[in-house]
């Protein structure tokens, strides 16, 4: 099964490379040399190599929205792949029902995400909202904007309530490209519900999980919005995630030196998991089936 | 038995993922005193000034028309551009391929705050700003990699011999693509023509940045809810109602593409 090898297959890839590259390619030097100068004024600027470098590296409080943030993105993707997986395979394969329920979990997507953050604040006050109200009911007394730990399950409840459907459209994408013959063939070989997921279903997701996971990953990594809206990254700094900070240093300083060098840091960061689950996720599982 | 345990399973999963909509529907029926004085399980009083509003204030309904023609620009263009570019990833090994392949997706990984000058340095050097095209343009940066990224995993999943067949039986590669392959990817089409529409419809920072007026984003008019009285939460809850529903209805004419899924075989 190895690909044809054509050099000319460039022809079909190179309207998307113009596109993607009109974008990409000068913003990002732009802010390459953001991080390697001093800028004081317009024209005046000194070139100081990687003084802002070395800044933002030994800087504590971006170690310690870092380490929030590790666990943040983390934590997403342990409850949300899962959960996401298993909605797909609850979900109607057919009729009226699928429909509906297709659009029905698509909603929560549509929203964005600064609305998100704000519905959530009325929605988990405790006096006026339908979640905060019905903790409170349950004689728990319910106040993000005090308690780091509340203030991190109320984060985490949002995330997972606002991205579990992406993961959930694309896994049922993926299962119902499946052709039936393989389920006809799994019946015959008498295997149970678990064997017909472990052996067929969730190596043919591979493609499609892969999609969700890195995006989940890189969304949730990059995550701004919702938290800055909802709780502003407090109380204290408990909530303060990268790009919560990264705006405190953009706005906090007059110069963009800093910020622009915390930026490609930020991105080198995310460039390298994302490498690595990708790298992971090609070769797991390969060699194991014909 | 195993059937009822399933379905039963998958509606607590649907009522959990309505309660906030709900809560907004709720709201957005309300005004804004009754919002904030009282705790209401439904609307007691139901009002639906907060729509009238949205639908006779030309600073709110062009937002919402703003926002749609530059996501079906994206769309369009993120759609055309893609699919033979993953065409060429899923069947073809190239020079540079494997890189080129990833280093798209790359460009979905950097935080936009700072960047943000830089693209309006380039789209105002170009004369792009405050156009749809320049929104649509900037969206394609994260929407054209997902697009081929989406694309080339269902293209992989169609069995070569499709196209060896065709290409045997004299099909000329455009007439193979457009009347033999296209068909076989539907569901594929689908989810990317949501994708790309969810991600460019939700998105604020750049569609904020390049616009200023005759393109500005419904997003964007939403924040101006903000005013020196405090947040006007009714009219907001009634603005976000509206956001749903063009992907809602996008999502009902791909729901066909996305749950027929494979139809093998031509002949």
């Amino acid at each position: 099964m190895d690909k044809w090898k054509d050099n000319k297959a460039w022809f079909f890839v190179l309207p998307v490379f113009i596109l993607v590259a009109f974008s990409a390619i000068i913003p990002l030097m732009t802010v390459v040399n953001y991080s390697l100068q001093d800028i004081f004024g317009p024209g005046q600027r000194v070139f100081v190599g990687i003084e802002w470098f070395e800044e933002v590296l030994s800087d504590k409080r971006l170690h310690a929205a870092l380490g929030k943030q590790l666990i943040f993105s983390g934590l997403v993707l342990l409850i949300e792949m899962p959960l996401g997986v298993f909605i797909a395979l609850m979900m109607p394969k057919k009729g009226i029902a699928a429909s509906v329920s297709l659009v029905l979990v698509a909603l929560p997507l549509l929203i964005p995400w600064n609305v998100i953050g704000t519905i959530w604040i009325i929605f988990t006050r405790p006096d006026i909202g339908l979640f905060g109200a019905a903790i409170n009911g349950m004689g728990i007394a319910f106040d993000h904007t005090s308690s780091p730990i509340q203030a991190w399950i109320t984060l985490m409840l949002m995330e997972v309530w606002h991205w579990t459907p992406l993961v959930v459209l694309l896994a049922y994408a993926g299962l119902r490209a499946i052709p039936e013959a393989y389920f006809q063939a799994a019946k015959i070989d008498g295997a149970s519900t678990w064997a017909t997921f472990w052996y067929i279903q969730l190596p043919k997701m591979r493609g499609v999980l892969t999609i969700a996971l890195l995006l989940r990953f890189m969304d949730s990594f990059l995550i701004y919005a919702e938290p800055f809206v909802l709780t502003g990254g407090g109380p204290g700094n408990t909530t303060t995630f990268l790009s919560i900070y990264l705006v405190k240093v953009a706005v906090g300083q007059f110069d963009l030196g800093p910020a622009a060098a915390f930026s490609l840091v930020y991105f080198l960061i995310i460039l390298l998991f994302c490498w690595l689950f990708y790298q992971v996720l090609q070769n797991v599982g390969k060699g194991e089936k014909a | 038995m195993k059937l009822e345990k399933r379905n039963l399973v998958f509606l607590a999963y649907l009522i959990l993922l309505m309660l906030p909509i709900y809560w907004m529907l709720n709201m957005s029926l309300r005004t804004n005193a009754d919002i904030l004085s009282t705790f209401s399980l439904y609307p007691k009083h139901i009002t639906f000034n907060n729509y009238i509003k949205i639908f006779t204030d030309v600073s709110w309904y062009s937002g919402y028309i703003n926002s749609i023609i530059y996501v079906t620009m994206n769309m369009a263009i993120s759609l055309v551009t893609a699919l033979p570019a993953a065409y060429a990833f899923s069947r073809y090994s190239f020079l540079g391929d494997k890189q080129m392949f990833f280093w798209l997706l790359t460009n979905r990984m950097a935080p936009a705050a700072v960047f943000l000058l830089p693209f309006f340095q380039l789209y105002s050097t170009f004369g792009l700003i405050d156009t749809h095209i320049a929104v649509a343009l900037a969206h394609c940066l994260f929407n054209v990699p997902l697009a081929v990224w989406i694309l080339e995993g269902f293209m992989s999943g169609v069995p070569r011999e499709i196209d060896e067949t065709a290409f045997i039986d004299g099909y000329k590669f455009p007439r193979f693509f457009l009347t033999i392959f296209i068909p076989q990817i539907r569901s594929g089409i689908g989810v990317t023509a949501f994708f790309c529409f969810m991600f460019s419809w939700v998105e604020l920072l750049l569609a904020r940045t390049l616009t200023t007026t005759n393109a500005k984003p419904i997003a964007a008019t939403m924040t101006r809810t903000v005013s020196a009285s405090g947040l006007d939460w009714g009219l907001l809850a009634a603005a976000g109602i509206l956001t749903i529903v063009p992907g809602a209805l996008v999502i009902w004419f791909v729901r066909n593409n996305l749950a027929k899924g494979f139809a093998m075989g031509r002949v």
